[in-house]
């Protein structure tokens, strides 16, 4: 025996398994979505998406670097998805030093300042999306009408903003529904809204992929989509003049963002199936709330924001089941 | 629907080369080193001295306590010395060092190939037997056989339950073992469930050794009240409540033994071992040892005599392969990896595993990203990432409540960390300290 051996405790085997690979099928799950943004806004897209990926990866380089004085953590990809997912909540008409301001938020306050990877509370995407939405309410509401040659002056209200005005000028659904755009649409995304957000299709095909590699489970999405749909169902059918039917409330604004990219990050959502479900619940109903009674048209990254800050009291008391039963 | 266990589990790659190769016998060594301390419990106390010739079977050490075993010579030879020898860690423990001079087995002990069925002892008699042969579990955790077969006041046993599970990666030893000695496997399971007084037994074999569960299922018949149960593949299946929940849907609750649930566990080669202590006298000398690993060129299955030096069995595949980084005794989930290849094969010892250098170092630790794989893993419904950091932090009270003595240390939560932490290592480190908390607290 020449060579030492390498003594360790067990288990001697990995998984080949990373926090890179995770990260890269979630950067493929929303490729889909990316593609079909840019067919609908044209390179404005592209152009968005970019500055907000280069700029989550620079200021997470340099924060960690010269500010944190540790190694730079870009490497594993998910300061990228941070980029991707800002860049799919905002308009993609959004001046580049909007988005730049966006991104300094999502990462160095968002998640920088809680630690970095995995000590974040909040989802750092939505952070950043609503510090801009607060703060340059204007620009983060202009939505490009969808052209597909690129982003010009006209612009075009999202389906969630036109029913809002519709009901604030008094007007019952029965009058408002010839302006709104049809089912089909919505599923394929040729109406106004953020770049990300519009294609709810596309939206699933990445859902369906991450639920195939094991990225997400169905816990979260379905109790977020399921609870919209039962409160949405239960007011349209007390009222369907005030309230628009379900359907219209799962295929509209960030609604499929949300539940399938936004909700589902594993580190601000729970970590039990039964806790995912108390949780998607939770935004599901926080959502309808804000869009039935709130003023803004749209609620889910609120929503998600609320009940991120509820994770660790769901991870304190909702506890997988144990073998062997109770003690 | 195969049955399996519900909670957690993973898969990993099965790798297991040497199942094709029959077992064949390793070499005598010129010289075995059998520790007195081989199984879970008292060590034993060694009635041999120095200059003492002894044949193969003879009682070298005789069990310490109730917890404890017989111990054999494999061998037949002089006694050399008795000494401290480095255990598979390195730690100085104390064994009987014997010269092996030809091969001369006591004469009461039957070398026929004859199977034999009939049996005229009775329970009692039978847990004597297995006691006096010094029958251990040979899974690996090497809890001693008859104290098994004794259920303590008050509980009584339903099922005998035979664990074929082999759930770890690499190894094939009790999977050629059911292959080659299936009817032995039967009989010491016939025994067993004398002993034991119990009218059901359940063989558990995984599905990937669907040539094992056929044949045993063709001859099992021939035996009253012996059913063999296929399972779904899962790691841990193997761990006993795991396979007490899969074969019979029951769970031991939360700190108890499976004889809280009427089931008593045994392994295939425990069983086997019971057949050849009590019908051919024969106590336990010798196991089957599988030897591989991915650079191995020809791995094989070897019955070989307790107390070979490991690196005589690695010499008998050819020789340590080049790349080597690692040497694990057992499975590449639970095994221990040694520090030097001179220690002894033990009664535990089911595999040798050869591992490559770029396979023998961990990945660097990167943060939790909370992506709860490890929850999901964990057969015993624990929260592997939460333990760890309570007992990083040495929050025992917490700790003990969030049940880290139901660990079973199976390594599933490591295993399929994409951070590669170290959950387990913490876990055990914690289990040590709370441990020391509860027995503080008793006394």
């Amino acid at each position: 025996m020449s060579n030492l051996l390498t003594v360790s405790p067990s288990p001697h085997v990995h998984s080949d398994d990373s926090v890179q690979k995770i990260m890269y099928r979630v950067i493929v799950a929303m490729i889909p979505a990316l593609i079909w943004s840019v067919v609908v806004f044209g390179v404005d897209a592209l152009r968005v998406t970019l500055i907000a990926v280069a700029a989550s990866v620079g200021f997470e380089y340099l924060v960690q670097r010269y500010v944190m004085k540790v190694k730079p953590s870009v490497s594993d990809g998910s300061a990228l998805i941070t980029g991707m997912l800002l860049a799919f909540n905002v308009p993609a008409n959004l001046p580049w030093w909007i988005i730049i301001i966006g991104a300094f938020v999502s990462i160095g306050i968002g998640k920088l300042s809680f630690g970095g990877i995995g000590t974040n509370i909040f989802n750092p995407a939505l952070v950043g999306r609503v510090f801009l939405l607060i703060s340059f309410p204007v620009q983060m509401t202009s939505y490009p009408a969808p052209s597909g040659s690129g982003v010009d002056a006209v612009t075009a209200p999202t389906p969630l903003g036109l029913l809002k005005e519709g009901l604030m000028n008094g007007q019952p659904i029965s009058e408002i529904a010839g302006n709104l755009p049809a089912a089909t649409d919505l599923l394929m995304g040729s109406t106004g809204g953020s770049l990300g957000e519009i294609s709810a299709l596309m939206l699933i095909i990445g859902g369906i992929y991450m639920l195939l590699r094991k990225v997400i489970t169905w816990h979260t999405p379905v109790a977020v989509l399921g609870s919209m749909f039962v409160v949405a169902a239960i007011f349209w059918m007390i009222d369907p003049e005030t309230y628009i039917g379900p359907a219209y409330h799962l295929l509209t604004g960030g609604a499929m963002l949300g539940a399938i990219f936004m909700a589902t990050d594993m580190v601000s959502s729970p970590m039990t199936g039964k806790g995912q479900l108390i949780y998607g619940v939770g935004i599901g109903v926080i959502t309808m709330s804000i869009r039935l009674f709130g003023a803004y048209p749209e609620g889910i990254s609120f929503a998600i924001l609320i009940m991120n800050a509820f994770t660790p009291l769901i991870n304190n008391s909702v506890k997988p089941k144990r073998f062997g039963g109770k003690k | 629907m195969l049955k399996t266990f519900k909670l957690g589990g993973i898969h990993p790659p099965e790798n297991k080369f040497s199942a094709g190769q029959a077992i064949r016998n390793a070499e005598l060594p010129k010289v075995v080193s059998i520790p007195v301390a081989q199984h879970i419990g008292t060590p034993s106390i060694a009635v041999v001295a120095k200059g003492d010739k002894v044949k193969v079977g003879q009682l070298i050490a005789k069990s310490g306590g109730f917890v404890s075993a017989n111990i054999h010579s494999s061998v037949s030879g002089t006694v050399a010395k008795l000494d401290q020898v480095p255990d598979s860690l390195g730690y100085p423990k104390q064994a009987i060092i014997i010269n092996v001079d030809g091969d001369e087995w006591l004469e009461s002990i039957d070398l026929s190939d004859t199977l034999v069925k009939e049996c005229d002892l009775d329970g009692p008699a039978i847990v004597q037997k297995i006691n006096e042969c010094g029958i251990v579990g040979l899974g690996g955790a090497t809890f001693p056989t008859h104290v098994k077969l004794v259920p303590p006041k008050g509980m009584k046993a339903e099922y005998l339950l035979i664990n074929g599970v082999e759930c770890e990666p690499y190894l094939t030893s009790d999977h050629r073992l059911m292959l080659e000695k299936s009817d032995e496997i039967l009989v010491g399971t016939s025994l067993l469930m004398k002993a034991l007084n119990v009218d059901k037994a359940m063989i558990g074999i995984e599905n990937n050794k669907p040539d094992a569960i056929s044949l045993l299922k063709e001859k099992s018949s021939q035996y009253k009240g012996v059913q063999v149960v296929p399972l779904k593949v899962k790691y841990p299946q193997g761990g006993e409540k795991q396979l007490i929940k899969a074969a019979t849907g029951r769970e031991v609750p939360s700190g108890a033994l499976p004889i809280a649930v009427g089931c008593v566990v045994s392994n295939v080669g425990s069983a086997f071992a019971v057949y050849e202590a009590v019908q051919k006298n024969k106590p336990l000398i010798e196991r089957v040892v599988t030897v591989t690993g991915k650079s191995v060129q020809n791995p094989a299955n070897l019955k070989v005599r307790i107390g070979t030096p490991v690196s005589e069995l690695i010499a008998a595949i050819g020789g340590l392969p080049e790349d080597t980084g690692k040497v694990i005794s057992g499975g590449p989930m639970m095994g221990k990896a040694l520090a030097n290849v001179d220690v002894p094969v033990t009664k535990g010892t089911s595999g040798i595993l050869m591992i490559p250098a770029k396979e023998a170092r961990r990945d660097e630790i990167k943060p939790c990203i909370r992506c709860s794989r490890c929850v999901t893993a964990c057969p015993m419904g624990l929260e592997p990432y939460l333990l760890m950091t309570v007992a990083e932090k040495n929050l025992l009270e917490r700790a003990e409540a969030e049940r880290i003595m139901d660990c079973i240390e199976c390594g599933s939560c490591s295993y399929t960390c994409p951070s590669s932490r170290p959950l387990l290592d913490y876990i055990r480190f914690g289990k040590g300290r709370v441990g020391a908390l509860i027995r503080a607290r008793k006394n």
